[in-house]
């Protein structure tokens, strides 16, 4: 408490800054002297001869005017720097006059107003400090043993306390385990995960592990920050062996899965997955932890395939488009495209072939036509897109059939810039008329618009359509001889 | 980690003070860098170390560990809990208090919480009622009532400030996050991502537009704003409906104009140098409309987008309980398209809360489908998510969403963009959760709404504060009460902007003040809850 007061007490007599008062008397000349006196606090530390250099930065690089007197301000509770505090004090008698007040009015709009004025922004922080109560009498300097820390009697009530306030403290005085589990229950009733953790810590170099694993597992509070800790510090085997004891199997198996992206080398992380398959996830993850391995064998085999295939220089496609990067390590669906993009014509039995993959992942019609779809489109393979929706029937008619909707279909044709006569065609297949004529009207698919007017009898729509065409095309002369056939019933 | 580490104090004789947020792995980069420059050429070099919000035993004994500790020179610690962002709004900016309240059970920034506010109640009073709801409320609340007790010096003889605090779990409102923010700011925040009262800009819109040199340097670099109450217009705007700052902007335009055209009228030396005095100002404000201006322009291009218009309606569809309990075509899409993933995850959480989890089968469609897409690694992720309670099989068999909506009314139909007289125009028709229950506990009291609060998780719990008779409030009629709100777990602008809208109502009777521990957006709280995977290859 004591020393919480003098830090506290130091603070206002060094700082620039005033406590927080609601009155707005923030002149020039204030701000003036208290910038000043911030260049010359600053001085004492960095010991820099030229100051107009500084450049103080925060988290996201910007210029800020916080740091510096934080430093300042934080040296004087330093148990490091005892120099900085005796200086400190001294200075702090010469101020001694910018007291705060002590103001009682209040309203709302006074309270945070921190805008144009920086020093309020940071008179509100500084005074986030541990305490409310504020003693302005002098004090004596204290003995300079109060500062040093091998007192070894603190209780481990007091010890908490006294790192909650970022103090060191030698906790190798708790010998007996009794000790020690005191201290820790002591630290989780502080609250403060920092030293929670730092006890744990303590704990874990000076018990043995069953002791300090049957301990935690009463005290849940604890082990969590410990789970954390371990995680945090990649202590892998620490943090397997804690979660095995406690019977958390299926985090134990996350856990370990997580290892493999540690894994630069594809051979040595397959061999990594294929050990993941038998640990004891969920029954559902069980099998996507299953085809992430099937998945990384098969890049590995195309990979090394297509690298020779690609240095031959034999393979057409491969001339003409060249791999951008290799296929490892990328998810199913890209190398379903891969696959697509590369063995299209592949006969199932190979490993590359996309009805291989298709088969082996389960992959689901529709991201199948998918993924081929835009693969293809992209090679302007329109034979292949074609093949892609016909069916044939039994009596040998063949029929256009889109698991994805043709709308879809002609959308992604069209983000691969097929020409109009492609598209068209995918357009009529459209079901519904509006998005039809919608999607004909966006695309420029005139022979589409021209013939779903005609066919909605719809003769004003079809007369104003006209404008949108070429004069003198074959378009417009399609609109006028519509038009001008009297066979039409138009609606309107 | 968390933002990075401090920089260069000074160039020549170089003094280098880095400021850390507690955490072990931002130790690393001045560890790196001061055991460099040992070895480097100056050995004249100072480091000194700061950390926010308190000094570590960790760090240090990782500092230690690398052999570096002691060429720190200064080791301190700067102890910052409430950071003012603006007039009524503190955050403590730990991006990952949710993740480790609600994933590692790491309470430690709920300690941290509770030290702010026992630091607040020293400037301002003690607060003589608490409400919360959730169990981080209740643990802040305890934390609170245990400080005091432990320094029975903290009585204070502040007049309390604060009426009442409410201490607010983010789970128990983890929808409105998801949604996409309708307000000004909150697209701002959406599109661009607002970091410390900053935004980066794409510059293309800004380009000083002098005549004769049209198009010729275009600017580069981002275009970098700050954005706060102290700008005017930006006071004005910052909390509508985007659809109504259009309006504003072109009535704003109209004055400046007229205000500057007040120049031909000026004939006396006095009327000039009146004119002229108040160049400044109308400076000030035209260049402050012009930004706006330029803001507005860029995110109505996106606003106005298809695809925009297409997510935002599955929202909508979702939060007013429609076709919540099937896999959705959109969502599909978007997957079998590859947008980015973090859009995927907000909206099938999203489905996933709207109702009270999802069908076995529906989410192991989702599940399949994005790891098939985006790689079998994120299922990692999806663990978490599983685990934070946004994504999970519907397991009672009951979806108790719909009774929330309509004791809360969370969802208006007949939404009034341009003047508002609910707070779902922040959402344009959703009213978010987590204010809708502020409003509701200053009138008519949480009595009202026993049987939904039941629903919501963690306990929600009243406790008092006693106040030596001489600090206790005599309200005079028509005084306004003052409520400090308290998201444990990160508030988005939206919701700030819904609390703001409430302090403004005539008949409220209440005034918000915010606290939070970050300023988070759908994107911002997702990512932090993602497995940190290596960078793809390509």
């Amino acid at each position: 408490m004591s020393r919480a007061r003098a830090d506290e007490e130091e603070y206002w007599h060094s700082s620039k800054f005033r406590a927080f008062t609601f009155d707005d008397e923030d002149d020039e000349l204030s701000q003036l002297k208290e910038s000043k006196r911030a260049v010359n606090s600053l001085r004492d530390i960095v010991d820099d001869d030229d100051d107009d250099d500084l450049e103080r930065v925060s988290w996201s690089g910007e210029p800020v005017g916080s740091i510096s007197w934080s430093i300042k301000e934080t040296a004087s509770s330093s148990t490091s720097s005892l120099e900085g505090r005796d200086s400190g004090l001294q200075k702090g008698s010469s101020s001694y006059a910018a007291f705060p007040k002590q103001v009682s009015s209040y309203s709302l709009s006074s309270l945070f107003k921190g805008r144009n004025k920086l020093p309020s922004f940071q008179s509100l922080s500084d005074a986030l400090s541990d305490t409310g109560v504020k003693n302005y009498a002098p004090e004596l300097r204290r003995p300079k043993a109060e500062y040093k820390d091998y007192s070894s009697d603190w209780s481990p009530k007091d010890t908490v306390r006294r790192m909650q306030r970022g103090k060191v403290c030698s906790l190798e005085r708790f010998r007996s385990l009794q000790d020690k589990l005191v201290l820790l229950d002591e630290a989780v009733a502080g609250h403060d995960g920092n030293v929670i953790t730092a006890v744990l810590i303590f704990l874990k170099r000076t018990l043995r592990r069953e002791i300090l694993f049957r301990e935690l597992e009463v005290r849940q509070v604890a082990l969590c920050h410990l789970i954390h800790f371990l995680k945090e510090a990649g202590e892998q085997k620490l943090l397997l062996d804690l979660l095995r004891f406690l019977d958390r199997t299926e985090e134990v198996a996350l856990s370990q899965y997580r290892e493999h992206l540690n894994i630069q080398d594809v051979e040595k992380r397959r061999e990594f997955l294929k050990g993941c398959i038998g640990l004891p996830f969920s029954a559902e993850d069980t099998s996507h932890i299953q085809d992430h391995y099937t998945l990384l064998e098969r890049q590995i085999i195309i990979e090394a395939n297509d690298r020779h295939l690609e240095t031959a220089g034999q393979s057409e496609i491969f001339r003409k488009y060249p791999r951008k990067a290799s296929i490892l390590n990328m998810p199913l669906v890209t190398t379903l495209f891969y696959s697509c993009f590369y063995h299209y014509t592949e006969a199932e039995g190979t490993f590359s072939s996309p009805t291989n993959l298709k088969k082996t992942f389960k992959i689901p019609d529709k991201q199948y036509v998918l993924t081929a779809l835009a693969a293809r489109a992209k090679l302007r393979a329109w034979d292949d897109v074609d093949a892609l929706f016909t069916t044939k029937n039994w009596l040998g008619y063949t029929k256009k059939k889109a698991p994805i909707g043709f709308h879809r279909v002609v959308e992604i044709l069209q983000r691969n810039n097929a020409p109009v006569q492609v598209l068209e065609e995918y357009v009529r297949l459209v079901e519904d008329v509006e998005t039809r004529l919608n999607l004909a009207t966006k695309y420029k698919c005139h022979d589409v618009v021209i013939e779903t007017y005609k066919d909605l009898k719809d003769r004003i729509q079809l007369t104003a359509y006209k404008c949108k065409v070429e004069r003198g095309s074959a378009e417009e002369e399609k609109i006028n001889s519509i038009l001008n056939n009297m066979q039409i019933r138009w609606k309107n | 980690q968390t933002g990075a580490w401090g920089g260069h104090l000074g160039s020549v004789p170089a003094a280098r003070a880095a400021a850390l947020r507690s955490r072990v792995t931002v130790c690393c980069a001045p560890a790196r860098d001061s055991s460099r420059e040992d070895r480097g050429r100056s050995p004249q070099r100072d480091f000194h170390i700061l950390f926010v919000p308190r000094r570590s035993l960790l760090c240090e004994q990782w500092l230690k560990e690398q052999g570096v500790l002691g060429s720190f020179i200064h080791r301190e610690q700067y102890s910052l809990d409430l950071i003012p962002f603006d007039g009524d709004l503190l955050s403590m900016e730990s991006e990952s208090a949710f993740k480790e309240c609600y994933l590692e059970s790491d309470q430690t920034s709920l300690y941290h919480a509770a030290k702010g506010l026992m630091t607040l109640q020293a400037l301002y009073g003690t607060i003589p009622q608490i409400f919360g709801k959730g169990e981080c409320a209740r643990h802040v609340a305890n934390m609170m009532i245990r400080m005091k007790r432990e320094f029975p010096g903290s009585q204070n003889s502040i007049f309390p400030v604060f009426d009442t605090l409410l201490l607010l779990d983010r789970n128990v409102d983890l929808l409105t996050p998801l949604a996409t923010q309708l307000t000004y700011e909150g697209l701002i925040d959406e599109i661009y991502g607002i970091q410390n009262t900053y935004v980066k800009l794409p510059p293309e819109k800004f380009a000083p537009k002098k005549q004769g040199e049209g198009g010729k340097d275009l600017p580069t670099e981002p275009k970098k704003l700050q954005l706060n109450s102290a700008e005017e217009l930006y006071a004005e705007i910052r909390d509508k409906n985007f659809n109504a700052v259009g309006s504003v902007l072109s009535k704003k335009a109209k004055i400046i104009s007229a205000a500057f055209e007040e120049r031909h009228h000026a004939k006396t030396v006095g009327e000039i140098k009146q004119f002229v005095s108040q160049l400044p100002h109308m400076q000030a404000a035209r260049s402050s409309l012009a930004n706006h201006t330029s803001i507005a322009e860029l995110i109505k291009d996106i606003t106005t987008s298809e695809d925009f218009f297409d997510n935002l309606t599955v929202e909508q569809e979702f939060m007013s309980g429609i076709d919540t309990d099937k896999v959705n075509n959109y969502i599909e899409d978007c997957i079998a398209q590859k947008h980015p993933l973090i859009k995927i995850l907000r909206l099938v959480c999203l489905q996933s809360v709207c109702n009270s989890g999802l069908k076995q089968k529906v989410l192991d469609h989702y599940k399949r489908e994005i790891l098939q897409t985006y790689g079998y690694e994120h299922i990692l992720t999806l663990n978490n998510l599983e685990k934070a309670g946004l994504l999970k099989p519907q397991t009672s068999g009951r979806n108790n969403y719909p009774t929330i909506r309509k004791t809360l009314r969370l969802w208006m139909d007949d939404v009034n963009e341009q003047n508002p007289n609910d707070i779902s125009y922040v959402y344009s028709g959703y009213a978010p959760l987590s204010v809708r229950l502020a409003q509701l506990l200053a009138r008519p009291g949480w009595r009202s709404i026993e049987e939904v609060l039941k629903m919501l998780p963690g306990p929600h719990f009243e406790e008092r504060q006693q106040l030596p008779t001489g600090l206790q409030k005599k309200r005079q009629h028509g005084e306004n009460r003052v409520t400090l709100v308290f998201f444990l777990g990160g508030v988005t602008y939206a919701e700030i902007a819904a609390l703001r809208f409430l302090s403004q109502m005539e008949d409220g009777g209440t005034e918000y003040v915010i606290a939070t521990t970050k300023l988070i957006n759908g994107t911002s709280w997702i990512k932090s809850l993602m497995e940190k995977l290596e960078p793809a290859p390509f």
